[in-house]
């Protein structure tokens, strides 16, 4: 198991920019994505703020390259959008040069048409040609429409394990790469916001009305997002001559097993996660520079992932901070959308601050990273994503030591 | 990547649930959909729990402990599912109190219940298993997927046994949406007669199946399970048949080596085509066989083909049911299984004889 697997590429598209340049700004300029929710009909649009991206479907399929007549759901344009622009990233040309793979994560797939076609659907007498939305309810549709779009063929799959699915398609990724299965695969995940899960997260009572406050002792809860993050994985040989942006070192997936929804107060399965990565990687809690942490917002999840980080780190916790406050909590696709934050931290040397944290939590013996910080030697990075179904799922990317 | 099938454990339209007989009759159907055979649930969940769950959860749940108590195994050492619609039935629960309420007066129960990994979750949470939890949901790819993970795991040196499933259900009302894209037929075709149909649209299925996968040999063992390939969108005829043959040239066969075929067979005028061709020239010395028509078309179908192709090889017999013409074989000792779902998401399997 010594096949290195190598970042050569990064997509992103989120509430704070159509691609890595604008979202690079939005972080320079400490400008959040949460707002007023203005793509979707909803009752709670005034009420409930959220991440969402700034532009309508038309405009998004546009974005992607297509004309009018194509039609899609947002959660395929998005990914679309995102997995293109990692791909020329990459700086390939021919995608079918080397086995390429396509692994893709979502939450709710196409729930975002559905939502609105539903009673549409049933009723015999009415047709149309939005019938073919039918077919992008599935989860696999975006990735279908993805991987299409790219000219994936070599292989495709979907994860769905809620908030953790595309730390989980990156984490399968390298595993194929390092099982010599795929030499390179395109990474990460995609959701859009829908009236589904506005409400499924607010019956559950674990939406901020104002903007998140991750870490904060008088936290209130999330703000949901939207988004897509996808990241080209390369073996050594498929990598060769290319500009390496970081090597992802680590990886690990456990099960909280303690609550169909809530995490365990000790972070029983953060800690587990973590730790697996740790061993997979090589490295000890002490070498990592910069924490990207899960860090919704939530009064459960900020303990339990706290606890786990002051056990796992002995209470010497390295620079952490939560980017939810800049793009909400984007489900299904914010493993992929903070990869990519973590590739461009250590890239830059840089570490995000954690909007909106004011109040130290007694619990816990950190306090996130308030200020942007440059300069910095930001050598390894952990990313945490946690999901509903005690899913928990660690990653590690690491400065490459060999510049090719 | 190869590993042994050491238990397993399903829920399907035919009585495979909780029986040790292999298919003794057919239970056949009329209404061109196809629904499982539950079980009682109160051996497996306590009723409290089992009322809050969804049939799929529950499906899932009972199949899985039917598949841990096949294969003695109490503790997992990792949990991969695959499902394409997730939980149908509490994802219509919310989704309709959304529309029918505009947004007010919503609990949470359906939601939290709605999500695709309900089933490998909840698996995991009876067990307290912390161990290596996915969920696949990529259509006909599904199952593949956790199987090729299972696959994956094992050559890692990551798992003795690993759960490895696929689960769908189907509603009345997700019945009439996807007939409304064409996927059924017109007209009703029992269960018998669905291979000599000769049009449009298939009859629809669900199903629940578990399996153990192992890396060490055992009497208690079904098949080993030898090779697994993803064959998406193929162009044309020869592709399917170059991948084939490319991958039984690394178990170093051929097509003759091949005793038996499951084809993924449904009926369906516009996609059955592949199916005959591979039979009648590809494999034409392979006794064939098929299954749809006993479970249904549905995504992660694969599943209840893994479990035909298992305990075929295990009891050396075929239900005369499943094939297609004659036993043209004495022995039984390799098995591909070839599936595919609305001619997208191809797939090949490679079982033999332990």
């Amino acid at each position: 198991m010594d096949k290195k697997v190598y970042v050569t590429g990064i997509g992103i598209i989120s509430a704070i920019g159509n691609n890595v340049a604008e979202t690079l700004d939005s972080f320079n300029s400490l400008e959040s994505g949460v707002g007023k929710l203005e793509h979707i009909a909803s009752r709670h649009k005034d009420e409930i703020p959220v991440a969402e991206v700034k532009a309508s479907n038309e405009e998004l399929t546009a974005m992607a390259g297509f004309s009018s007549d194509y039609k899609n759901t947002r959660t395929a344009l998005l990914g679309i959008i995102a997995a293109k622009e990692a791909v020329k990233s990459a700086g390939i040309t021919n995608i079918r040069e080397f086995r390429t793979g396509l692994i893709s994560a979502t939450s709710v797939g196409g729930m975002g048409m559905t939502e609105n076609l539903w009673m549409d659907y049933l009723d015999t007498e009415k047709s149309g040609d939005w019938l073919r939305y039918i077919e992008s309810h599935e989860c696999g549709d975006s990735t279908e429409a993805i991987g299409d779009s790219i000219g994936v063929k070599d292989f495709l799959s979907t994860i769905s394990t809620a908030c953790s699915s595309s730390a989980n398609s990156i984490m399968l990724g390298a595993r194929m790469i390092k099982q010599g299965l795929l030499d390179r695969v395109i990474v990460g995940g995609t959701d859009s916001l829908s009236k589904f899960t506005i409400n499924g997260f607010n019956t559950l009572m674990i939406l901020d009305r104002e903007h998140c406050k991750p870490f904060d002792a008088q936290r209130k809860g999330l703000n949901l997002g939207e988004g897509a993050g996808f990241i080209v994985i390369e073996s050594e040989e498929a990598a060769k001559g290319k500009e390496i942006l970081c090597e992802l070192t680590g990886y690990g997936n456990a099960n909280d097993a303690y609550h169909q929804t809530a995490s365990s107060p000790d972070g029983a399965g953060a800690y587990l996660a973590m730790e697996k990565a740790f061993s997979v990687s090589g490295l000890r809690p002490a070498d990592i520079s910069y924490i990207n942490a899960h860090g919704t917002g939530t009064e459960i999840n900020d303990l339990s992932e706290g606890t786990a980080l002051d056990r796992m780190f002995g209470k010497k916790v390295p620079m952490i901070s939560s980017t939810k406050p800049f793009t909400g909590h984007t489900l299904g696709a914010c493993g992929g959308i903070e990869a990519v934050f973590s590739i461009l931290a250590i890239k830059y040397n840089m570490v995000y601050p954690s909007l909106n944290h004011v109040h130290q939590m007694a619990e816990l013996s950190f306090t996130p990273v308030k200020e942007f910080k440059k300069n910095q030697q930001i050598d390894h990075v952990l990313s945490n994503s946690f999901g509903f179904g005690g899913n928990t799922s660690a990653l590690i990317f690491s400065r490459a030591k060999i510049e090719n | 990547m190869e590993a042994y099938i050491r238990g397993v454990g399903i829920i399907s339209p035919q009585k495979t649930f909780d029986t040790e007989e292999f298919l003794p009759e057919v239970v056949e159907y009329s209404n061109n959909s196809l629904r499982c055979m539950e079980p009682s649930y109160k051996d497996f969940l306590n009723p409290t729990l089992a009322r809050r769950m969804g049939r799929v959860v529950k499906m899932g749940i009972a199949a899985s402990s039917a598949c841990f108590k096949d294969s003695g195994i109490a503790m997992p050492d990792a949990i991969m599912t695959g499902t394409a619609l997730g939980c149908l039935e509490d994802t219509e629960k919310f989704l309709l109190a959304i529309i029918e309420n505009d947004e007010q007066f919503l609990t949470p129960t359906s939601f939290v219940q709605s999500t695709h990994n309900t089933v490998s979750a909840q698996i995991a949470l009876q067990l307290k298993c912390m161990n290596y939890n996915f969920t696949y949901v990529h259509k006909g790819y599904s199952f593949e997927s956790s199987v090729l993970d299972g696959l994956m795991t094992i050559a890692e040196g990551n798992g003795k046994n690993i759960l490895v499933g696929g689960h769908d259900e189907m509603t009345d009302k997700y019945y009439r949406v996807c007939d409304r894209v064409g996927y059924w037929k017109k007209e009703m075709v029992p269960t018998m007669q669905l291979i000599n149909s000769k049009s449009d649209g298939s009859v629809a299925g669900e199903g629940a199946a578990f399996f153990m996968l192992s890396p060490e040999a055992s009497d208690k063992n079904y098949a080993k399970l030898r090779s697994l390939k993803f064959i998406y969108k193929p162009e044309n005829q020869q592709e399917i048949e170059s991948r084939i043959s490319e991958m039984l040239a690394e178990k170093g066969l051929t097509a003759n080596d091949i005793d038996l075929v499951i084809y993924g067979i449904n009926g369906d005028a516009r996609y059955d085509g592949i199916y005959n061709q591979l039979k009648d020239s590809y494999f034409k010395n392979s006794t064939a066989a098929y299954f749809k028509h006993l479970c249904g078309e549905y995504q992660t179908s694969g599943s209840f083909a893994m479990w035909l192709a298992a305990r075929i090889l295990k009891s050396k017999s075929i239900p005369p049911s499943v094939l297609i013409g004659d036993n043209r074989h004495t022995s039984i000792k390799n098995v591909l299984i070839y599936n595919s779902f609305m001619g997208t998401d191809h797939a090949a399997f490679l079982l033999s004889q332990c």
